[in-house]
Order: C-alpha cells, then sequence, then structure tokens
C-alpha cells in the first residue's frame, strides 16, 4: 500500500432541503487501503459513500479522485464502482450476463468478456456458477456476484453499502475475513460503509468514525480503540471505563492526574494527547482488559486499588467483572481471561484491583 | 418556485399525461358547467348566461321526480348490492386458503362480456316468454308467468346489482384481507364470541373497504341510462335518459348540461356524507 | 381454520357463495347456450344444435366494418393509454414534485365519474369547437378513462423495481436510455403488456362513450345497440356475445399471466387483487 491519496474529500458539504447531512467533510484515502467509514445509522455515512459513487452532488465541496476533481461527472463515468446494500443483482439476468454488465461498453470480444467474467467468479469463490438464474442464489451467493460484477470493471475504487449486514452471524464473520484477504491480494481501494465497528476494526486499514455528519477521528484500529479523541468515540469502539479526575500539574515528563476511583498519576507525555493543558481534562477512560484482578499475594501492578464485585458474566473464555472501586462513582467493567486454576469470584468478593499508568485515555 | 433536479425530472415525465387529463377531463367539464348556463332554441346556442335551466331542472315535477328515483334506485342497489357482496368477499378472505386469485378471476369472468348483452340478456331472463318464466311454467312450479319481474324499477335494480357486483366485492376483499388475523385471535382469547368478534373488529377494520365499495357502486349507477332504457319501461326510466335526450332529439344541450351538473352535485354530496360517515365509524377503531 | 368450531357457519357461508356464482353467471351461461340454440325465439324450452347463427355473422358486412372500427380503436386506445399510463406511473413512483398527489388524483378521476358525463361532457366540448365526430374522437373519450387503469397495472410494476438496480446499471456504466433498454423496460414489460391488454379490453366493450362520440363510424358496441330492436336478429347477437365472451376470457388470463410472471421475475408475491386498489 503506498501513501498516494486515491480520494481527496475538500469540506465536503450535504444539504437536503434544510436538513444538514454533511457538515464539511475533509479526509484523504489513500491508494490499496480498506478504509471504513463506520458510525450509528444517520451519521451521513452512505450519503457521503453515494456521493463519491456520483448518485448525490455535493452541496458545496470538492471530491477528488485520483486527481480529478469530480464535479459535474455523473455516476456512469466515475472510476468507481459499487456494491450496493441490497446487492441489486438484476433478477432478469443470469450470474454470467450480471457480472458481464459492465463489461458491454467495453467493446470487448465475446471470449473476452467471458474470459473475464470467469476470472471474476474464481475470484469469489463462484467459478462455474455462471448460468444459473439470479433468484436462485442465497443471500450470501448474490453477495458475491455483486462483488465479483464491480471488481470486473477493474475500478480504482470499490464502494461497498453496508454488504454484509444481510448475512447472518456465522457467514457475516466468514466474509469479513475473506473480503480482507481479496482486497489484499488484488491491491484496489475499498471504502466499505458499516455501523458495526467490531466488523470495521477487523477489516480496515483506516476507520473514519462519523458522527451527525461529521468525522470525529479517522485513525487506525488500533488508534481509534487506544487513543480515541473523545468520550464518543470511545464509547462507540468496544467497552470503556469512564472516571472522574483532575489533573494536578503537567511538566516535561508528563501530566500529573488525581483518580478519586484509582489513585494518583502521572501519565507520560507520549501518552498525552497534543495541545492537551492540564486544566482542561474532565474525566479519564480505561479499557476492561487494562484493568486486573490481583488474584493472590503474589500478582503485581504497577499501581493498585481496591474494590467489590457487584456482578460478574461468563463468557466462557472471559468473565466479565462490574467493580466497584473504593466506593467511589460508578462501577467499572473489568474483563479477565479464565485461565486455568481461576474460577469466576462470587459477587460481593472484595478485590485488589491492578492498572498502569500507560492505560489512561486522557479526556477533556 | 425553484425546483430540484428530482422535481423537474418528474414534472416532465408526468406533462404528457397531465396535459392530456386538462384538455380531454378539466375544459369539458368546465365546458360543461358553462353551457348550462346558456340557452339552445333548436340549432342556435344563445351564450347570455341564465339560471333558467337550473330553475327548470329543479323546479319541473319531472326532472325532480326522475332524479329523485335515479337516486333511491341508485342507493337501493348500492345497499343490495354491497350487502350480497360482503359475504362472498368475507368467505373468500377467510374461508378460501389456496387460490384465492382464481376465485377472483372466476368472479370478473362474467363481467367481461358486453355490457349491453349482459343487460340484454337480463330482459331475455326476465320477460314474460323469457328464460325464467318458461323454465319455471315448464317445470310446473307456476301456472301463470311472473309479471312483475320485467320493464319496471324491479329489473333495473337486479340488473344493475348483477352489473356491479365485482367492484362491489373486491375492495370489500382487500379490506379484510388487510385485517391482522391475530387481532381476532386476541379478542376470541379475551372472551368475544363469533358474533361480537365480526362486528367489534372485522366490521370497524373493514369499513375503508365498504365505503369505497359503496361509492364505487353509488356514482356510477346514477348515471346509467342503457339499463333503464333496455329492462326499465316506463317505470324505470332515469334520469341518465333525460340527459341523453336532451342532448339528442330534445336539442336542448344547456338543459341536458344543467340536469348533469346538479346530478352530479347531488351525488357528490351524498358520498362525501358516506365517506366522512365512514371515517368517523371504522376510525374510531383505527 | 379451526375445523369444528365454525363448521355451521362455514355450510351456510359455501351454500350462499355456489348460489351468488350461479346469480353471476346466469346472463353468462346463456349466451353459448342460445347462440348454438336453432329456435329464433330466447326461451326454454330448448330446440335443437345448430351453427347457423356463426355462419350468419361471417356474412354480415355492416358487422365486419363495426368490428374493424372497434379493432382500430381498441388498438389505438392500448398503445396511447399504456404511453400515458407508463409515463404518469413512472413520475409518481420515482420522483417527487410539487402538486404530485393532486395531479395523480385528478388523472384517476374517469374512475368514478359516470361514463355518460364524461361522454356528454366531452361531445359538448367538441361541439363548441365545432370539430367533427369520428373514430379519432371514440379513441380520445376511450384513453381518457383507459388511462386510470393502466397507472393502476403500471404503478405496482414500477413501484416494484428496485431502485438501487437502476443506480447499479449506472454505476456500472450505462446511459439513462441504456438503463431503461437493459433494465427497466425488461422488468416492467409484463406490466406493460398486461396494461395493453386490459385497456384493449376496455376499450372494445365500452358503449356509452361510443354512442355519444362516434361519426358515422359504428364500433361493434354500438352496431350491437343497433341490432337489438330486431327480434330475428336476437340468435346470431348471441353468437356474436359468445365469441366475445370467449375473446375477452383468454386476454384475460394472457394479461393475468403476463402480471403473474412480472412478480415473480422480480422475486415478488403477486397480490390476489391485482394491484388495482
Amino acid at each position: 500500500m503506498q501513501d498516494k491519496p486515491i480520494i481527496e474529500l475538500r469540506d465536503v458539504i450535504k444539504r437536503f432541503g434544510s436538513v444538514q447531512a454533511l457538515n464539511g467533510i475533509n479526509a484523504t484515502i489513500r491508494e490499496g487501503e480498506f478504509f471504513s467509514l463506520l458510525g450509528p445509522s444517520g451519521c451521513g455515512k452512505t450519503t457521503l459513500l453515494r456521493m463519491i459513487a456520483g448518485f448525490e452532488d455535493p452541496t458545496d465541496g470538492a471530491i477528488v479522485i485520483d486527481g480529478k476533481s469530480m464535479q459535474g461527472i455523473p455516476a456512469n463515468r466515475r472510476p468507481t464502482n459499487m456494491v450496493f446494500q441490497s446487492y441489486a443483482i438484476f433478477p432478469h439476468l443470469s450470474v454470467a450476463e450480471n457480472v458481464a454488465y459492465g463489461l458491454k461498453k467495453k467493446k470487448l470480444s465475446k471470449a473476452e468478456i467471458a474470459a473475464e467474467v470467469d476470472k471474476a467468479l474464481s475470484m469469489v469463490d463462484l467459478a462455474g456458477y455462471g448460468r444459473r438464474a439470479a433468484h436462485e442464489l442465497s443471500g450470501g451467493q448474490r453477495q458475491r456476484v455483486a462483488l465479483a460484477r464491480a471488481l470486473v470493471m477493474r475500478p480504482k475504487v470499490v464502494l461497498l453499502d453496508e454488504p454484509l449486514s444481510a448475512l447472518d452471524k456465522k457467514l457475516r464473520e466468514q466474509m469479513q475475513v475473506e473480503l480482507r484477504q481479496l482486497q489484499q491480494s488484488i491491491g484496489i481501494t475499498f471504502i466499505l460503509v458499516t455501523h458495526d465497528q467490531e466488523e470495521a476494526l477487523i477489516m480496515s486499514d483506516r476507520i473514519a468514525v462519523m458522527f451527525e455528519g461529521n468525522i470525529a477521528q479517522i485513525d487506525t484500529p488500533e488508534g481509534l480503540y487506544r487513543r480515541p479523541v473523545s468520550k464518543r468515540v470511545a464509547s462507540f469502539i468496544g467497552v470503556m471505563n469512564f472516571l472522574d479526575a483532575t489533573a494536578t500539574g503537567q511538566d516535561g515528563t508528563g501530566l500529573s492526574l488525581d483518580i478519586p476511583a484509582l489513585g494518583k498519576v502521572t501519565v507520560p507525555s507520549s501518552h498525552v494527547p497534543e495541545g492537551m493543558a492540564a486544566a482542561s481534562v474532565q474525566s479519564i477512560g480505561v479499557r476492561p482488559e487494562m484493568l486486573t484482578i490481583l488474584f493472590d499475594g503474589k500478582d503485581r501492578a504497577e499501581s493498585e486499588t481496591t474494590g467489590k464485585i457487584t456482578g460478574t458474566s461468563y463468557y466462557g473464555d472471559m468473565t466479565y467483572y462490574t467493580v466497584a472501586l473504593n466506593g467511589v462513582g460508578a462501577p467499572v467493567t473489568v474483563s479477565m481471561r479464565n485461565t486455568a486454576g481461576r474460577s469466576v469470584l462470587p459477587v460481593g468478593s472484595p478485590v485488589r484491583v491492578g492498572w498502569g499508568a500507560e492505560s489512561i485515555v486522557l479526556f477533556e | 418556485m425553484i425546483l430540484g433536479r428530482e422535481a423537474r425530472q418528474g414534472l416532465t415525465l408526468i406533462s404528457p399525461t397531465m396535459i392530456y387529463a386538462l384538455l380531454l377531463l378539466a375544459a369539458p367539464l368546465l365546458t360543461v358547467v358553462t353551457f348550462s348556463f346558456w340557452t339552445q332554441d333548436y340549432l342556435t346556442i344563445d351564450t347570455t348566461l341564465t339560471l333558467n335551466n337550473y330553475r327548470e331542472a329543479w323546479t319541473q315535477p319531472i326532472y325532480r321526480i326522475l332524479i329523485l328515483r335515479s337516486l333511491m334506485v341508485s342507493l337501493v342497489v348500492t345497499l343490495v348490492t354491497v350487502l350480497l357482496a360482503f359475504p362472498i368477499a368475507y368467505y373468500l378472505s377467510f374461508h378460501v386458503t389456496r387460490r384465492k386469485a382464481l376465485w377472483l378471476f372466476m368472479i370478473t369472468i362474467p363481467f367481461w362480456t358486453s355490457y349491453l348483452l349482459r343487460v340484454f340478456l337480463w330482459k331475455v331472463i326476465l320477460g314474460y316468454n323469457g328464460v325464467l318464466n318458461s323454465a319455471l311454467t315448464g317445470l310446473g312450479i307456476i301456472d301463470e308467468p311472473l309479471t312483475f319481474l320485467l320493464y319496471n324499477i324491479n329489473a333495473v335494480i337486479i340488473t344493475l346489482a348483477h352489473a356491479w357486483a365485482p367492484f362491489a366485492i373486491l375492495p370489500i376483499f382487500v379490506a379484510l384481507e388487510k385485517i391482522d388475523r391475530s387481532l381476532l385471535e386476541a379478542a376470541e382469547d379475551l372472551g368475544d364470541g363469533p358474533v361480537r368478534r365480526f362486528f367489534r373488529v372485522t366490521l370497524p377494520l373493514a369499513m375503508p373497504g365498504v365505503i369505497a365499495s359503496i361509492l364505487i357502486v353509488l356514482i356510477p349507477t346514477v348515471g346509467d341510462f342503457i339499463t333503464p332504457r333496455l329492462v326499465g319501461g316506463t317505470d324505470g326510466l332515469m334520469i341518465a335518459n333525460m340527459i341523453q335526450i336532451q342532448f339528442g332529439k330534445a336539442n336542448n344541450a344547456p338543459l341536458g348540461a344543467a340536469l348533469a351538473v346538479s346530478s352530479m352535485v347531488i351525488v357528490a354530496s351524498i358520498s362525501l356524507v358516506i365517506y366522512l360517515a365512514g371515517k368517523r365509524f371504522g376510525g374510531k377503531t383505527q | 381454520m379451526r375445523p369444528g368450531h365454525n363448521s355451521k357457519r362455514f355450510s351456510w357461508l359455501t351454500i350462499y357463495a355456489v348460489g351468488y356464482m350461479l346469480f353471476l353467471y346466469a346472463p353468462v351461461i346463456l349466451l353459448p347456450l342460445f347462440a348454438f340454440n336453432s329456435s329464433t325465439i330466447i326461451a326454454f324450452p330448448l330446440s335443437g344444435f345448430t351453427t347457423e347463427w356463426f355462419t350468419v355473422l361471417l356474412n354480415n358486412a355492416a358487422l365486419g366494418e363495426s368490428v374493424e372500427n372497434s379493432l382500430i380503436v381498441a388498438v389505438s386506445t392500448a398503445i396511447l393509454s399504456t404511453l400515458l399510463g407508463a409515463c404518469a406511473a413512472r413520475a409518481s413512483a420515482r420522483y417527487r414534485f410539487p402538486g404530485q398527489r393532486g395531479m395523480i388524483a385528478f388523472i384517476m378521476l374517469p374512475l368514478v365519474l359516470p361514463e355518460i358525463i364524461v361522454a356528454v361532457a366531452l361531445l359538448v366540448l367538441l361541439m363548441q369547437l365545432g370539430l367533427s365526430l369520428s373514430l379519432w374522437t371514440v379513441i380520445g373519450g376511450h384513453t381518457l378513462i383507459c388511462v386510470p387503469y393502466s397507472i393502476a397495472i403500471l404503478s405496482s410494476a414500477f413501484h416494484g423495481l428496485d431502485r438501487s438496480l437502476e443506480e447499479a446499471s449506472f454505476d456500472l456504466g450505462e446511459t439513462s436510455w441504456g438503463t431503461f433498454k437493459r433494465v427497466t423496460f425488461p422488468l416492467v414489460l409484463p406490466g406493460v403488456i398486461s396494461s395493453l391488454l386490459i385497456c384493449f379490453t376496455i376499450s372494445l366493450d365500452e358503449f356509452i362513450i361510443a354512442f355519444f362520440l362516434t361519426g358515422t363510424d359504428a364500433t361493434l358496441p354500438v352496431y350491437i345497440w343497433s341490432q337489438l330492436r330486431f327480434p330475428t336478429k336476437l340468435p346470431s347477437i348471441m353468437a356474436l356475445g359468445t365469441i366475445l365472451l370467449a375473446l375477452s376470457v383468454i386476454l384475460l388470463i394472457l394479461a393475468e399471466w403476463f402480471r403473474q410472471r412480472s412478480a415473480k421475475r422480480q422475486g415478488v408475491e403477486a397480490s390476489a387483487a391485482g394491484g388495482f386498489l
């Protein structure tokens, strides 16, 4: 994956009548990356995708694909192809005819078209399905045909509008892995729209988290998970414990905090978001797996605090405990792997909870 | 008014049909209304506006009789047709499980014969020497042929009730189909017997269909002139026959127009009343 | 339906249903019955079997002419109504524009107007404009009352068309016209054919408007009307009616078959009531 930008969104605004759907979107998507637009329904992610495809025009701002402005260029002349949420497989055509649909305009010979179709169908694991009628296919198969139909056009960007939302859980998980592998092997830029944060985390190189027409944060999955810029992003991705904190000072080494539930700590400067002043820190966040229940006298952690277990959820490989820390604030969630020799602790047990300075995320 | 691209495209697309309707529906209707204010003397038309036609239409006994009779016939036909239609629509919706479409198809087949011929056939059936009488006398059920069947209002009512049957069945059927069956099960679960269930759940929910059915039969039957002409005799003449005569032999188009407008106004008012009444009855429970 | 529960009512209702169907079919059964009956009087008892009434029809020149006129009118009406209906149906299914509902309601108005009003209104307009009556005026009137039926049929065809299918076609590089040719039209074609057949049938049978608006060329129903006063002509009219009935039934079966096929193509259930209401 190179760093060359393939899509640039500059101050893109979209209004529908009096409703503001997108408020000035700025982003750069790199060639060959798997990029996701993630957010709750109504955040504008599908609108943005459709504008890249050319089905909607921006009210203001520019969309540039491969260095060319897309102003005034309709959907049928853009170097993008889309996999629709409903798959949009033409019901009156066979699988092969569906896949070949866009090739008819390219003046290829019949043999060439057939070869391309076969190649595309093999890529999505549907080799030999060419003759089947569209209505004979299952949901998962239709999705693959839609993908093959887009890929056979060799677009610069493939756009996917919640392609897996109609599939059942097991199939969805399988497809997530397959899609990711496929994208990596062909090297074409994929832009995925989804509301499922797990899906985005599994498949993407980078994710843009959107709320109400704005991009809250663009980052790698790990970046979003470890260093969310706002409480909203933090709680949208995975589970986050929020605790009150007051900053007590800031210098070259880091930012000192007093967290009533956990204790006093200095967060190293490398973990302090750029430009964050001590005075603006209102709360901190810590992921459930960053808190540990210390099981016996030998277990040690960087820092310790005490609490009492108020609830347990057993998941087989993990147990999620809710722990009231020092009697301060709302209980936090602590996740523990169920390793050999450890049993699930009963509600009411007093515990020692371990944590570290580097697991603290600062919020304004 | 600034129109978006979608609005402009939509308007352009609908414009041919809309213009057609304006030219051939709006313009003629307006012309009829205008005509009703003019007078005709043999073949010349006097365009000074006058209310004479309406005066004549509303005061002359013959027109009043005809309009009232037409309304009465229409209302009776509507009542009979809808009442007869409801059970079969109910049967089709609740008691037929497979091939409902086939039943509906079978119901519509008789009505794809020429309307003229169907009316004529009822004349043939109901006549003094007609099919019904010859069958009954032949079987020995009666000695003398029945005379009350043809060339009067009864014949008109029977014929029209037959002619409009499928139009009455269809809306009721559609409305009954839409009723969520679990509502009836819930009512039964709460203690209602079949009759109470029908009047408290089924009928109110089917009301929009019943209203549509009533209006679909009522409005066109007022304007029918074929049936009265063929089977109505002198007793059975309706307003539409008079309208036709005014436009034909009597050469008094303005009067015909006034009669037409008057009848439409009356029918529209009645329809509005029925529609609103139906909404109140059904609306309470929706 | 639970078996023992409603069985008493069930059987009453079935009896009613059967009786009602007999009532519906009563006049219609008579048509073929007396078309092949060798007596000139339409009454029981039946005399003998004959096909002479059908041969009489074949030799009738005036009848032949009226059939020709009717066909001209019906075909023109079918095509014109379907075209206008398609425009309106697509406009209301795909686009949103001001006054949409009002316009559609107005276009559908002929469904609730008595035909005599429509006929009389058109006649008056034509009189005022000084235009003469001809088959064209009949076509005009017929189209007016057929367009609502066309819209009803095509509306469900267009609504059933997934919007993203057309977008997908665009996305794959097709033009508007190409999309229409390759995606839209094939998928609504069954609806189009259904509309053509229904409008054709309505026009073929329509009497009132034809009666008022025809000049010297009679359509078939107008011809039939003129023959009804002659008792000797009655049996051949029966024969004619039988033929028309058979023709209409065949056309209707075709229309329904196409409608079902259209729905199956798009993978939806075709409603029993035919998308009319």
